[in-house]
């Protein structure tokens, strides 16, 4: 087994582990977001792992299938964490790990403001094949996906992406706009890009019964992202643009699940993409990992 | 290979960092499940709503399936810190003592919305106003001590 189907071993492994261990799941009340982030950051010492899937169409080659895992962490109130592990297969190629990503969000301000300012800074190391499309950025267009993935996994990617994310939520309605700018160490220019979205609950009161299928525990919306150009050639020719409606389905249980259809809307976008997802947040994961090492019982 | 290895072992070491960091500020305190300590000063947050905020009514205040609701919330997003029945633990106070039960429902919200970031008390705005309403019925409908016998003087 190559030293990469051992990581993503590790990773599903580890999922279930948690899973199986943790005794007080919370429910989380997640937005359906794919690509978008809004301003909640994860509760404070809780730890939410999440898998998510694309399939992509491809023009002129073959379809795909990206895959990854997120651990995120509140570290604080104002600071959450997260680690990506990151893989595709291309139907009739190979399948391959394509590398990881640490994520860290903040937020600058203490209190709720009509619009909720916060910063990300991530560190991507990848290799060229990644196909996981989280967000778009600079000139990246479909016939970037053609070359294989032997010859696209050569290509060593160390990149920075900062996000600038405003987010506000007014009577039920959540709306944030992401604006995004990314280096690659090597010597390229920055690249920017953007995603909007907004969502809501189905239903703005809960239900006085203990239920799974109430609509309160249903958030759709839409989300809506591309690439702006680079340093360059700022602006929208040769870049790629999607349009996807979204739906959440946070499970009392502790179980988020969640589903997207997207469409590209140039003839530079994959025509279509289809998203889905299931996370589970875990109360109290600090707490479990201190007492692992002496803390207290 | 090599590269991507340490590369990865880095991040790891952040997000063990992070985490330590989070068991670090919970250590000194008392342990889960243990009646946590009065203490006055937790409470202060309630004074900063502003007059406006406070004097909001509960739209929800004659709703009979409120209090019902509200139960069902308080369990799914506040009890892991709170403690099934308010009561506290050592991640966060007692919600049945005196000043939060004389508090306004408005000031109760104002807090909820706002959250204490910078006291590890998330941001609820994610909860549809509607909610938020709901579980101030239902915190407000838990009761608590009288003030005699533990809070020091009313502020609210």
């Amino acid at each position: 087994m190559t030293p990469s189907r051992w990581l993503l071993l590790f990773g599903i492994s580890f999922l279930a582990l948690l899973s199986a261990v943790s005794s007080e799941p919370v429910m989380a009340q997640e937005n359906p977001y794919f690509v978008a982030y809004d301003h909640y950051l994860e509760e404070p010492g809780n730890l939410e792992i999440e898998y998510f899937s694309t399939y992509g169409t491809q023009r002129g080659g073959n379809d795909f299938h990206s895959f990854w895992t997120e651990f995120e962490y509140g570290a604080t109130g104002w600071w959450t964490a997260e680690l990506y592990l990151e893989g595709q297969t291309t139907f009739d190629d190979s399948t391959i790990f394509t590398g990881f990503r640490w994520e860290n969000r903040f937020r600058p301000l203490k209190r709720e403001h009509f619009i909720n300012p916060v910063f990300y800074v991530e560190y991507e190391n990848k290799n060229g094949a990644d196909k996981i499309m989280k967000e778009g950025e600079g000139h990246d267009v479909e016939s970037d996906f053609l070359v294989s993935n032997a010859e696209a996994r050569r290509e060593r990617i160390h990149e920075i992406e900062l996000k600038l994310i405003l987010s506000s939520t007014f009577k039920g309605w959540n709306f944030t706009e992401n604006t995004l700018a990314a280096k690659s160490l090597s010597n390229s220019p920055w690249e920017f890009g953007y995603a909007l979205a907004a969502s809501r609950p189905l239903a703005l009161k809960a239900s006085a019964k203990r239920c799974s299928v109430c609509p309160q525990n249903f958030v759709a919306g839409a989300e809506m992202y591309g690439g702006l150009g680079d340093r360059h050639s700022f602006g929208l020719h040769d870049t790629s643009h999607y349009l996807a409606p979204l739906l959440a389905w946070n499970i009392p249980s502790g179980w988020t699940l969640r589903i997207s259809p997207g469409f590209g809307l140039n003839d530079n976008s994959h025509r279509f993409l289809l998203r889905w997802g299931v996370s589970r947040e875990i109360n109290g994961f600090g707490s479990m990992v201190g007492r692992l090492f002496g803390g207290h019982k | 290979m090599r590269a991507t290895a340490a590369a990865l072992a880095v991040c790891i070491f952040f997000l063990a960092a992070s985490i330590a960091l989070a068991q670090s500020r919970e250590s000194g305190k008392p342990p889960a499940g243990a009646a946590p300590k009065y203490d006055p000063a937790i409470y202060e947050e309630l004074q900063k709503a502003p007059e406006k905020a406070r004097k909001r009514p509960n739209p929800l205040e004659n709703d009979p399936d409120a209090v019902a609701a509200g139960a069902i919330l308080f369990e799914q997003h506040c009890a892991e810190c709170h403690g099934d029945s308010a009561e506290g633990t050592r991640k966060a106070p007692s919600l049945r003592v005196f000043e939060v039960q004389t508090a306004t429902p408005g000031a109760l919200f104002w807090l909820l919305t706002n959250g204490v970031v910078r006291k590890k008390m998330p941001v609820w705005s994610k909860l549809p106003e509607p909610q938020r309403w709901q579980l101030v019925r239902y915190i407000k409908s838990l009761g608590g001590p009288s003030r005699a016998a533990e809070s020091p003087a009313p502020r609210f």
